[in-house]
């Protein structure tokens, strides 16, 4: 890099939605400080690039990569890998990448289910069984898709990971400030934080930020929020019966869903100082069931319907699980 | 690795060396934790003998270890023993850890090379553990020099005065309006038949008048704040209705009073009492209460004969007095609040309640006592007619499966002492039908033998059912014992015309929430659990709590009075001391992490922890907790921690038992 030649800058998605791209996007004429301070040097989503541009590039050229998504497949390893290389910040960026997020999930199930799922269902008429293949031989020659790896990987257990930017995805604020604070770095005017550091967050939890009273919890009964008419715009969700993650889960998104009457479904991870976010949101649950027979404990637990979608929503493939899923070694 | 760590195991004679190879166990953990700072691993036959611990000291000042690993028994045990030896050597004691392989390896486990792999492991994950272990220092709390007993029956009483004898002041809170207990009741006591209102009311009329000792009848604890050193209990002094101030307790107003109460608690159901009363005449103190329930003026707001007639001036009767909230303050407490009688009506086949002349043991001790309903006369329900025969049931409500499992321990020497009075006072011919009869104290084997030389029937078998369908005409008009004699292996019909019901005791029924309210856990069957069931019997898990009596398990007055007395010595050792050390394995709050969301508030069976509006943070109360980690499971924000016990500790010990700190070329 010569003196006066702009930063380099890259984002990239893997499985993943979209929807961190259009958060960043989000942050409106922000990204005009991006295109100002830095050269935006491979972002599918926005710009024409090829991957061999990339792989011709110096290692550790790139500045900054803002890395969103999982590793589901083997060219989103590939990518994460190269990107490493050539990256000096790399930026676990959302909850897909830094946690698993919604494609983690499919980590419950295997995946030949998966693929049969997505392509033989009610709305997908397959008749004659045709599932797609990795290898095809064309006319033109033989095609590749990227295989399916067994699970799917948050972007630390597969790529060393100098900062985790959280949320699902994060909000547009924040990722401005971290915008700004990079800028004020390659301007000499700030340092960055430890490397390892969770950035863009609060350091306690939703709660932290959520402006609903609370009293000592005792709750007899979990509901789904559609079967509360109305929600008490002023009480705790969770006292209201409505499993509410906000407790376990990292502040900085301005506890915005409590603050719109619904309750907190944890997209911004585990809090700091939470090892295993499901265990303890699952203990957190459990302490506060007001109940003295096993029978009742039972009734109001079957409250909550989907115990694993409630508290590993967002976590699970991240989740100390994990070190028994040595099965993407295969 | 900056860590100097001795591992030492312990042989405990067989115990341990006897599943495992306790050498070759010390001579791993040296070779293969060696990376992980581990300068030495011996084993030794005692660890725990002056020897043994000698060995950690010196190794301590001669190799400068800095952390300690003792595996052997539980750190129940000698975990202080081992901390105190390090302390001695000039090292923290809380370097120090234990790992059980002798209750979690030895004795659970049969194979050998299994058995030597797991305390391979489990020492690794010691080793894992006690590196991150810190420094700590005990904390230190001023001990108040005064005492809640809670509960006035023998244990309680006991406890007040051996404590306000020697000279420190006592606060005896009874729910009653008298103390004296159970005991009070009973009109014998075994194995001796000494009277037992002449062996008790002498003891009670002692606490009524003792300037150490503040008397709190017709009151409850209702709630219990602080710690050990500095406990407040908010109690609730019930409305009587009566200025004890001017009172004399002459009588007249239940003389007078019109209105007759079936008394069901001191008279067991079986005699009457007035709406205003003194439940018996030697009652401590000497006030009557007012029983508002059954108060004609407080039905239909007339009568008022009980003010009409007192004699006093001013009048003791105060129809506006309202209940008293008083706030006690206290070092230590000790709670003696005894048992409740098992319901006979629970065992239908006895037919309790149904049947006239089947009387439970409380009613049987009322009839028997001279002050009660019948004046001692053992007497049938019709309360003239004397029993001819009587059948005495054993166990009722006790070692059954279907009630309580546990033996009630006294109900043996009552059914005894009941098979006496009913040959001394009635002549008539006297069964006992029995499981097994338990006599184990002082005496007690000799009061069986008399009973038995006195002419007294023993059948050994569980009563089947009791009933009144005859089938003979002998049966006629009596009630029919059907039981099996498991000796002569025959059913047996025993027509009788009197049965009573040796029934059990039972925690109170409010056990549970009481101790709730004094922070203490019951055990499965209710009983208050003790620190330890043999070495410790009336300390509780939490600091500054004593139970003596009945509430820690079923037993009979002498070893009450045993308990009482022990409870006042571990309490008076404490006064003495004037400030106590507090183990310092604590939970604390990291605040800047906790988003005062309130999980945790409810939890704590300490109630240590608050929660700070202001600040909008909880907050623990360091001398209150007591280290449990129930707070620290469930903190939704990781915000809380344990002492001795943080995530990174026991990460770290999971790592080690799962051999992970090998290298790679270990093992």
């Amino acid at each position: 890099m010569t003196a006066n030649a702009k930063p380099k800058f890259a984002m990239y998605w893997a499985a993943s939605c979209g929807g961190c791209e259009i958060a960043v996007l989000n942050t409106h004429e922000k990204i005009l400080d991006v295109d100002a301070n830095f050269d935006v040097v491979f972002w599918p989503v926005a710009m024409d690039a090829k991957y061999k541009d990339v792989e011709a590039m110096e290692n550790g050229s790139i500045l900054l990569t803002l890395f969103n998504g999982g590793i589901r497949n083997d060219e989103n390893e590939h990518i994460a890998k190269l990107l490493r290389q050539k990256s000096k910040i790399l930026v676990s960026f959302g909850s897909c990448a830094c946690e698993g997020c919604i494609p983690g999930l499919a980590n419950l199930s295997p995946v030949g289910d998966i693929v049969h799922t997505a392509f033989n269902t009610i709305t997908t008429d397959n008749p004659n069984e045709i599932y797609p293949q990795t290898t095809f031989d064309a006319p033109e020659g033989e095609l590749h898709i990227p295989k399916l790896f067994p699970v799917l990987r948050p972007l630390d257990q597969v790529v060393d990971v100098d900062y985790y930017m959280p949320g699902c995805p994060p909000e547009s604020h924040q990722i401005a400030a971290v915008i700004d604070l990079v800028i004020k770095v390659v301007k000499g005017e700030a340092e960055l934080p430890p490397k390892g550091a969770t950035i863009g967050v609060g350091d306690s939890t939703v709660c932290d930020e959520c402006p609903l009273a609370r009293n000592v919890k005792m709750i007899k009964e979990f509901k789904r929020i559609q079967d509360i008419a109305p929600v008490d715009p002023t009480l705790c969700i969770l006292e209201q019966g409505i499993p509410c993650n906000g407790p376990a889960t990292r502040s900085g998104c301005n506890a915005r869903c409590p603050q719109a009457g619904a309750q907190c479904i944890g997209c911004y991870g585990p809090a700091e100082g939470v090892m295993d976010y499901g265990a303890r949101l699952i203990t957190a649950f459990a302490s506060v069931i007001d109940a003295t027979t096993p029978e009742e404990i039972d009734h109001i637990l079957d409250g909550i319907p989907d115990p694993t979608g409630q508290v590993y929503r967002f976590n699970l493939a991240g989740s100390l699980l994990k070190a028994n899923r040595e099965a993407w070694k295969v | 690795m900056s860590e100097k760590i001795g591992v030492y195991v312990c042989h405990c004679g067989t115990n341990i060396a006897g599943t495992v190879d306790v050498k070759g166990v010390a001579e791993w953990a040296a070779e293969h934790l060696k990376h992980r700072g581990v300068v030495i691993g011996r084993d030794y036959k005692f660890m725990c003998s002056s020897l043994g611990q000698e060995l950690v000291e010196n190794d301590i000042k001669e190799l400068g270890l800095t952390r300690v690993i003792v595996a052997a028994c539980s750190p129940h045990l000698h975990e202080k023993t081992f901390r105190t030896a390090c302390e001695r050597a000039g090292l923290n004691p809380y370097l120090c850890e234990m790992v059980s392989i002798r209750e979690q390896v030895s004795w659970v486990h049969t194979d050998k090379v299994a058995a030597t792999e797991k305390s391979k492991a489990a020492i690794s994950g010691g080793v894992e553990r006690v590196i991150h272990n810190e420094p700590l220092e005990p904390i230190q709390v001023p001990i108040h020099a005064d005492t809640l007993v809670v509960g006035g029956g023998i244990a309680g009483i006991q406890a007040a005065l051996e404590i306000a004898d020697a000279g420190y002041h006592v606060c005896l809170v009874e729910r009653e309006p008298s103390i004296g207990g159970h005991m009070a009741q009973f009109d014998k006591t075994f194995p001796t038949l000494d009277c037992a209102a002449c062996i008790l009311t002498p003891k009670m009329v002692e606490v009524g008048a003792h300037p150490n000792i503040t008397l709190l009848t017709w009151s409850e604890v209702e709630k219990v704040d602080g710690f050990v050193g500095n406990f407040k209990a908010t109690i609730r002094k019930k409305a009587s209705y009566v200025n004890t101030d001017s009172c004399t307790g002459c009588g007249i107003c239940w003389e007078k009073c019109p209105k007759k109460v079936v008394d069901d608690v001191f008279e067991a159901g079986m005699g009457i009492r007035k709406a205003i009363y003194r439940p018996f005449a030697q009652a401590v103190p000497k006030y009557p209460v007012m029983d508002v329930e059954n108060c004609t003026y407080f039905k239909n707001s007339k009568c008022k004969a009980c003010q009409l007639f007192c004699p006093t001036e001013p009048n003791s009767i105060n129809f506006e007095q309202k209940d008293e909230i008083l706030e006690v303050q206290a070092g230590n407490i000790i709670l003696a609040t005894g048992y409740d009688l098992f319901d006979a009506t629970r065992i239908p086949q006895y037919g309790y309640g149904k049947l006239p002349n089947v009387f439970t043991s409380l009613e049987f001790e009322r009839m028997c006592n001279a002050a009660g309903p019948t004046e001692g006369k053992i007497v049938l329900r019709d309360m003239k007619t004397a029993p001819k025969s009587v059948v005495v049931v054993h166990c009722v409500g006790s070692r059954d499966e279907n009630y309580n499992k546990y033996c009630s321990s006294i109900c043996c020497m009552q059914s005894l002492k009941f098979a006496h009075l009913v040959m001394e006072r009635t002549g008539a011919e006297v069964y006992n039908c029995y499981i097994d009869i338990r006599t184990p104290s002082k005496d007690y084997e000799e009061f069986y033998k008399r009973v038995l030389e006195e002419g007294g029937h023993f059948i050994r078998g569980k009563v089947a059912e009791i009933t009144d369908a005859a089938r003979i005409p002998e049966e006629e008009g009596k009630l029919i014992v059907q039981v099996e004699d498991t000796l002569i292996g025959k059913q047996r019909r025993i027509p009788v015309d009197m049965v009573i019901l040796s029934a059990g005791l039972e925690p109170r029924h409010d056990a549970k929430e009481v101790g709730k309210l004094f922070g203490i856990a019951c055990g499965a069957s209710g009983w208050y659990t003790e620190r330890h069931p043999k070495l410790d019997p009336v300390a509780t898990m939490t600091d500054g709590v004593y139970i003596a009596g009945c509430v820690q398990g079923p037993k009979d007055i002498p070893a009450s009075v045993v308990q009482g007395a022990a409870a006042a010595a571990r309490v008076l050792g404490k006064i003495q001391q004037g400030v106590i050390s507090l183990e310092p394995i604590r939970a604390s709050i990291n605040k800047d992490q906790c988003s005062g969301c309130r999980i945790c508030n409810g939890l704590c069976p300490f109630n240590a922890i608050a929660y700070i509006e202001d600040d909008n943070v909880s907050d623990i109360n360091p001398a209150l907790c007591q280290g449990c980690g129930t707070c620290v499971a469930a903190c939704p924000a990781g915000a809380i921690s344990g002492t001795g016990f943080s995530n990174e500790q026991i990460i770290a010990q999971i790592d080690g038992l799962l051999l992970r700190n090998l290298e790679p070329a270990g093992v």
